[in-house]
């Protein structure tokens, strides 16, 4: 028998967006509050998660064609890259810096080459997270 | 360099191209081209020989590893010329009867003397090295070259069990002998032998002295097959015969002469030396001889009669040594005479045995046996082979006109003297000596003619051979006869040969009365007792052989599990069995003993050191104040804990787990650890649902749940693990030796223009751990993808069952 799940991917559709705004929230924030890549890393991937509880796994990767393998390739060689960036200008393996730039609309706004590190970070945190969660499911 | 450093590793270098030469020039047997390596380095050494005799030295040495002392330092003196020439000499001898024996067609030549070759410069090396770890090296090469040679037929497994013996006999001494090495190396501070021995007099003190002149001989003793380690030899015999006759007669055997007679002037005139070596050598000469007569087989009788006489030489270097202890005058001169006796016969037993080996070769090869059983009868059919075998073996047997008369003479000579000795605690046991001597040459003459009368005179059986008898080519007799004239030249001239040959060895083992030797050896020296010992000899041993049918079942009534090689075999097996016992015992296959191992051992270790190093003192004087909140989470904690330790159910320790997860989450608030609450509640959570999803899919067989019964041994670990633990946390607690590095971190606004420190810290301070979690992580989700994909895990599970 088909469950209808009507209100559960209603519901979902909405949550996620707020999950994945809260995501990027603790993702940026990272660097001055509570938050960072790891963990946004991980929120991102409980967002996903829950459409692919909601919805079923055609759907989903219907609406996100993404390999999660090639991401966190893809992650682990941004946080690599930003290394070899510092050796490249001449500074030691993974040294950062950080510069306040004055935008036009925004202000004045920390620019810090540790967020592309961290960028890195969640973006392998998630591919590993779902690569093993869909190992897992595809499975049973 | 010299031309020594280059001739001496001549042979090794001719190896590579002997294989070669065999499959390219597949018409010309390769034994010829071979023949010329050994005669090079012959007639090289020979060069030497005038220096010499002349009583000069020459060291020529070449860095190899100069950090650590170790030099390719060669030394001539007499000793290791006159060893070097025999294996040049011999050696040219066999690579010529190795043409003959060997057929090119069938035999896989091309091994043969690549090993042959390795050996001629593993036994050179031995002889003239001076660094002792390069002389550790060489030796090493013999055993192994000999092993290959044992085995040359290894489709046969004789020759593969009598391999292995040899090599597990022989390593084991050549490992005690490097032990010795390296004591000796710490008393003398030098690898140099010659370094070493000017010292000798300083060092006699030194408490190492001793364990080092134990561990020398054992691999002495190893490699010249002492008792009780002779029992590889009889069963090299499966080596071909002319490996035989030149390793295990003329040569490698002799390495362990080389070294005690090397050694002597250094351990020579201690007490402990001269009645190990003394004792050892006439127990393996008396040994020998008994068990030589009984042998069926020529190659085991001449292997039993090889261990014999080399006992023979070394109970006289024993005796010898004792005149280092007077260092001069009349008594030493005396007591010299026994290495005389030793030197010489070493020389003729190379001459005598070499050939005897030949022959029984001869007559293997143009019979098809070797039994004595179904020999006879050979002397008309073989003339010159049993012209050869009578020479040698009445030289063995130690009769005039030959070489072994002489040297058997001298041996008398020294027993008697040795009886006489009045150190040493002699006075007791001294009498011994010549009697022990005595009738070991009785049974010496009756295993002689055993070997020459059943062999050449009585019946021949011509049914009971596998070939019909007939006499060998010349190719194959030129060398045992050009040992055989030695045999008797040497006893018509023997004080040309002690001029250039005998003194100078003796001058390298009793250097303290070089150039005062008054060596004259003569047949005839008037109505001593040495003359009448030897009338003795040949009338009992006359009289053994006229009775031999009716005393030898005697042997059959010694019980075989007294001898040494079943000793030996059960050893072994005993060493396996207790082995795969141990193994067995302990290896159980379950993780939950390796568990119980880890434990176990990380208890008593670490809380022996502690409570031995009184590590154990809690501290609270930097202790922070409790409050309510920690109160309340560390009881529930607890009882979550408490409940997954002693649920019978597996929900409800899953359950338990993830409160424990959440409740260290809080005490992460509590703390004041925002980012770690975070991650710590995400992370549990998917912990958790991965648990779940696990126990979902256990197989049926084990769905019934069932608690863990309480075993009270995992108790006491389980209990013992959380106390130490707890103690060394508070001990390491209350005892920080050095303020924190966090000030350092605290400054992350300024130095990372980061207001979270916490993040600062991962993304910028040490943002290599992180990059390499992310590694870790990514490691982890691509191995749960493979496992998973790959089903592996199922697979196998097909295979167990």
């Amino acid at each position: 028998m088909k469950t209808n799940d009507v209100i559960l991917q209603t519901i979902a559709s909405v949550a996620a967006f707020i999950i994945l705004a809260f995501a990027a929230y603790l993702f940026f924030a990272g660097h001055h509050e509570p938050g960072g890549g790891f963990i946004g890393g991980l929120v991102i991937a409980s967002a996903l998660v829950l459409l692919y509880i909601a919805f079923d796994m055609e759907t989903v990767e219907k609406g996100i064609p993404v390999d999660y393998k090639i991401l966190t390739g893809i992650g682990i060689g941004l946080s690599l890259l930003t290394g070899v960036g510092a050796m490249v200008l001449g500074y030691p393996f993974l040294s950062h810096t950080y510069e306040y730039v004055d935008f036009p609309f925004f202000g004045e706004i920390e620019l810090a080459t540790s967020l592309l590190f961290e960028a890195g970070v969640s973006l392998a945190v998630v591919g590993a997270i779902l690569t093993i969660i869909l190992s897992i499911s595809e499975d049973v | 360099m010299s031309w020594l450093h280059i001739f001496i590793l001549f042979p090794l270098l001719a190896a590579v191209i002997i294989p070669i030469l065999f499959k390219k020039i597949p018409r010309v047997h390769t034994g010829w081209f071979v023949l010329v390596v050994p005669l090079a380095v012959f007639i090289y050494l020979l060069t030497f020989l005038p220096m010499v005799a002349g009583g000069e030295t020459a060291m020529y040495s070449l860095p190899w590893i100069p950090r650590f002392d170790i030099h390719y330092s060669l030394y001539v003196d007499g000793l290791g010329l006159v060893f070097g020439l025999i294996i040049s000499g011999i050696g040219a001898l066999v690579v010529l009867y190795s043409i003959y024996y060997l057929s090119k067609h069938r035999e896989a030549l091309h091994n043969f003397y690549v090993y042959l070759m390795m050996f001629l410069t593993a036994m050179l090396g031995v002889v003239f090295s001076d660094n002792m770890i390069v002389l550790y090296l060489f030796w090493e090469l013999t055993s192994i070259s000999s092993f290959l040679l044992i085995a040359y037929w290894y489709a046969r497994r004789q020759s593969r069990y009598g391999a292995q013996k040899a090599m597990l006999i022989t390593i084991f001494g050549g490992f005690a002998m490097l032990a010795a090495i390296i004591m000796l190396s710490i008393m003398g501070e030098t690898f140099s032998l010659q370094a070493l021995m000017a010292q000798s007099d300083q060092l006699v003190q030194h408490e190492l002295f001793l364990p080092a002149m134990i561990l020398i001989l054992i691999g002495a003793f190893t490699k010249s097959v002492q008792f009780p380690f002779h029992i590889w030899l009889p069963d090299a015999m499966e080596a071909p015969t002319p490996i035989s006759a030149y390793l295990h007669s003329a040569t490698m055997v002799k390495a362990g002469i080389y070294l005690v007679a090397r050694f002597t002037p250094f351990f020579g005139g201690a007490m402990e030396w001269f009645w190990i070596v003394t004792g050892v050598g006439l127990l393996t000469l008396l040994w020998g001889s008994l068990l030589a007569v009984k042998q069926r087989d020529l190659k085991a009788l001449l292997a039993f009669s090889t261990i014999s006489q080399l006992g023979f030489i070394m109970s006289l270097l024993g005796m010898g040594s004792a005149a280092l202890y007077y260092g001069g005058g009349d008594e030493a001169h005396l007591h010299s005479m026994a290495i005389l006796a030793a030197v010489f016969h070493l020389v003729n037993h190379a001459t005598f045995k070499g050939s005897l080996f030949m022959v029984v070769g001869i007559v293997d090869h143009e019979t098809g046996t070797r039994d004595l059983r179904k020999l006879g009868g050979l002397m008309s059919i073989m003339p010159i082979s049993f012209t050869l075998a009578l020479i040698g073996s009445l030289s063995m047997a130690g009769l005039p006109p030959f070489n072994g008369f002489l040297s058997k003479e001298l041996f008398f000579t020294g027993a008697l003297n040795a009886a006489e000795l009045d150190i040493f605690r002699m006075e007791t046991y001294g009498a011994l000596i010549p009697i022990v001597a005595w009738t070991a040459s009785i049974f010496t003459f009756v295993y002689s003619i055993v070997l020459v009368f059943k062999t050449f005179f009585g019946k021949y059986q011509p049914e009971r051979l596998e070939k019909e008898a007939h006499e060998a080519p010349w190719g194959m007799l030129i060398s045992p006869l050009i040992l055989t004239v030695l045999v008797v030249v040497i006893f018509f001239v023997p004080n040309v040969l002690a001029h250039y040959v005998l003194e100078p060895m003796m001058a390298s083992i009793l250097p303290p009365l070089a150039g005062e030797f008054d060596i004259h050896i003569e047949a005839w020296h008037g109505f001593e007792p040495e003359l009448f010992m030897t009338i003795g000899v040949v009338v009992l041993g006359a009289i053994l052989y006229a009775t031999l049918r009716k005393w030898i079942v005697l042997y059959n009534n010694m019980p075989r599990a007294l001898s040494i090689t079943n000793a030996y075999n059960s050893g072994l097996k005993g060493m396996e069995s207790i082995s795969r016992k141990v193994t067995d015992w302990h290896m159980t296959g379950f993780s939950r003993d390796y568990l119980r191992y880890i434990l176990v051992i990380f208890v008593v270790i670490t809380g022996a050191s502690l409570f031995l190093l009184d590590g154990f003192s809690i501290d609270t004087a930097n202790a922070a104040n409790i409050n309510g909140f920690e109160i309340i989470l560390s009881l529930v904690l607890v009882g979550s804990t408490a409940m997954v330790v002693i649920t019978r159910s597996r929900l409800t320790a899953v359950i338990g787990v993830g409160v424990l997860g959440y409740i260290v989450a809080l005490f992460f608030v509590v703390l004041r650890a925002p980012d770690l609450a975070l991650t710590q509640l995400a992370i549990e959570t998917v912990t958790v649902a991965l648990f779940l999803v696990c126990f979902y899919h256990l197989p049926r067989l084990r769905e019934k749940e069932e608690g863990d019964g309480i075993n009270v041994f995992n108790l006491i670990i389980a209990g013992a693990v959380g106390l130490l633990v707890t103690l060394i946390s508070l001990s390491a607690n209350g005892h920080r030796l050095f303020p924190a590095i966090s000030d350092f971190y605290e400054d992350a606004y300024e130095l990372a223009g980061a207001g979270n420190m916490v993040n600062a810290i991962l993304a910028d301070f040490r943002a290599i751990d992180t990059l390499l979690e992310i590694f870790v992580l990514c490691i982890a989700g691509l191995a749960a993808y493979a496992l998973i994909k790959l089903r592996l895990a199922r697979r196998e599970q097909d295979e167990n069952q």
